[in-house]
């Protein structure tokens, strides 16, 4: 490695005592507390065993446990479809402000803020993604999907028009396919086209008089453009179908072009990817889904709505019902709201401009062989005679995150890549410095990674086979 | 490499195999299969009774690279299914023609085992 090399030198701590990694708050120092409660002596427990450190301490065990984490404020993340971007702080700033703490119970004449941000939310959103109103309801991307196809066979059982199936192309995340089951329908999985887009022949055949809805993301997962967008459109709405789209990659489109000009009739938001709110990982999320005009009346109660000089909770006519409770994910909402009111429109074009330059400038930088292009925000590589979960462990020893590997599967051994606008180009030729490095190796070096991080290979076939899934089980087990 | 093939089975082109022994057919994935998919973790098996026809999904393979829907390989009745894959799905791997089987079915029609590939068929196939 030359010294001008812009690769990453690396080595995540590893703090550890004869028993293992860092130890539990309680397993560090606790004490007996005895406990009171007006509870019956049967259920309740007359001591507690709780953690008694001191602040340093507690601070320094977080500190340690985020030494040996890897995450988007560590350096690059580019895992292909999830677009993990940093989450800028003044927006977490809002949401931990006093009056955000709200109580969703509140008469809505006291609320009036609450609603007008969740109002102007709804609106921003529409604007961008071309749709005629928007609901905040579904708490995550997946359940945006599940919420969009409700509302489609709502909409389609109004007209009396009973459908049996939903089309999803090969390429699609696995979630269409589990929302579109889920809600009762037939899956008809379209093929992939040979330059990886929808292909049209194959599509007329698979669209017919029980098509209630075609799921596309667009660009699709291999980043690529769906080109044909408005015949597609066409095709499917004179069968008597909707369109969806799969938000998941907005990224790519924001403030240049917009689903609902495309054709699409239902769309959902992923706000933790396209407008930078965390990732899930369990905690709250918000999958915002935008409808067309003739379906707002199908919409998920309670929506919000302009009245008077103010705004008010109301159930759309034909409402689906409820998908989560009282007014959606509130914070993550208000994260979602900073972030775009922030950017504005010359900065949604900015960050989509960025996304697509870094991941077409890295698709050129790197070894190894990216089949299709040009791409929108993300490529898919092909590790070729390596296997891509490999190079991803090593790549880890690099000092950055891999791809997501091994998907869409219609390229082997895929390296599914996605910078996202947030890094600056020195960043972007560290990674390529990654990727190259891990081309040249040989096999028993990628199969022994990672050797730089706290926990080496982990053993995944006894995690599969005797999955320990509870405290007890493991205490059980040892 | 090379797989092992035995020539008392009969082969489906997804990798499955069926023999005929002691008037039941007994069915399993072949030794190709189980190295393709590498560390088997999980089997999903039809219940006794459950009727399987040619061709059509049975169950369902996991292991650590992939998961894959089986195959029947033949049409008839469940007789039996191997349930000490339940606790320990790494049989498939040890012994794919052994003590890796799945199910033991009551055949519908003989002449069905003719229609799979015969040994030197399937060897060809995985060449």
């Amino acid at each position: 490695m030359s010294d001008d090399s812009p690769e990453i030198r690396y080595d995540q701590a590893r703090w550890s005592d004869e028993d293992g990694y860092e130890p539990l708050l309680s397993e560090k120092n606790s004490r007996e507390v005895d406990i009171e409660t007006p509870l019956p002596d049967d259920l309740t427990r007359d001591s507690l065993e709780l953690p008694d450190l001191s602040e340093p301490e507690l601070a320094r065990h977080y500190t340690r446990l985020s030494q040996m984490n890897y995450g988007v404020e560590s350096g690059p993340f580019p895992l292909g479809s999830c677009t993990m971007k940093y989450n800028p702080k003044f927006t977490e700033d809002l949401a931990a402000h006093p009056s955000a703490a709200v109580h969703p119970d509140r008469p809505e004449e006291t609320v009036q803020g609450t609603l007008a941000l969740l109002g102007r939310t709804a609106e921003y959103l529409a604007e961008i993604g071309g749709m005629d109103d928007v609901t905040l309801q579904p708490p995550a991307g997946a359940a945006g999907e599940y919420t969009g196809v409700l509302i489609a066979k709502a909409y389609h059982e109004h007209n009396g028009d009973d459908r049996s199936e939903i089309i999803v192309p090969d390429s699609a995340h696995g979630t269409n396919f589990a929302s579109a089951a889920l809600a009762g329908f037939d899956v008809v999985e379209l093929p992939s086209g040979e330059d990886g887009r929808v292909d049209l022949d194959a599509l007329e055949e698979a669209i017919s008089d029980e098509t209630a809805l075609l799921m596309l993301t667009n660009p699709n997962t291999l980043g690529l453009f769906e080109r044909d967008i408005e015949e597609i459109a066409e095709m499917v709405h004179d069968a008597g179908g909707l369109l969806y789209y799969d938000g998941a990659n907005l990224n790519a489109l924001l403030g240049r072009a917009r689903p609902g000009d495309m054709g699409f009739d239902i769309m959902h938001y992923n706000v933790h990817k396209t407008f930078a709110t965390p990732h899930g990982g369990g905690g709250p999320g918000a999958g915002p889904v935008g409808v067309v005009e003739e379906l707002t009346d199908f919409l998920p109660e309670p929506h919000v709505r302009k009245r008077g000089g103010g705004y008010e909770l109301f159930e759309p006519e034909r409402s689906i019902g409820k998908v989560h409770g009282f007014q959606g994910n509130w914070l993550v909402l208000i994260k979602t709201c900073a972030y775009i009111a922030r950017l504005g429109d010359e900065g949604l074009r900015d960050a989509s401009a960025k996304a697509v330059l870094n991941a077409n400038y890295l698709a050129e930088q790197i070894d190894y062989e990216v089949p299709f292009g040009p791409f929108h925000h993300e490529f898919v590589a092909s590790a070729g005679d390596q296997d891509a979960a490999d190079v991803a462990k090593r790549m880890l020893d690099y000092g950055v995150h891999p791809p997501t590997t091994k998907w869409p599967e219609i390229v082997d051994e895929a390296l599914m890549t996605e910078p996202t606008e947030i890094e600056n180009k020195r960043t972007l030729d560290q990674l390529a410095a990654a990727f190259d490095a891990v081309a040249d190796e040989d096999r028993e070096t990628i199969e022994a990674a990672p050797e730089r991080t706290s926990a080496r290979r982990i053993d995944q076939v006894s995690a599969a086979r005797s999955p320990q899934l509870s405290w007890q089980a493991l205490e059980n087990s040892e | 490499m090379s797989f092992t093939v035995p020539d008392d089975c009969r082969y489906l082109d997804s990798h499955e195999w069926a023999r005929q022994q002691n008037g039941t057919v007994r069915i399993g994935i072949t030794d190709f299969a189980q190295d393709e998919l590498g560390d088997v973790v999980f089997v999903e098996l039809p219940r006794e009774g459950d009727e399987l026809e040619q061709g059509a999904e049975f169950g369902v393979i996991e292991s650590i690279k992939a998961v894959s829907d089986l195959y029947a390989p033949v049409s008839g009745t469940v007789t039996a299914t191997n349930e000490t894959l339940i606790d320990d799905p790494e049989l498939v791997n040890d012994d794919p023609f052994g003590d890796g089987w799945m199910l033991e079915v009551d055949l519908d029609d003989e002449s069905e085992l003719d229609e799979l590939l015969s040994p030197e068929e399937y060897r060809e196939q995985i060449e």
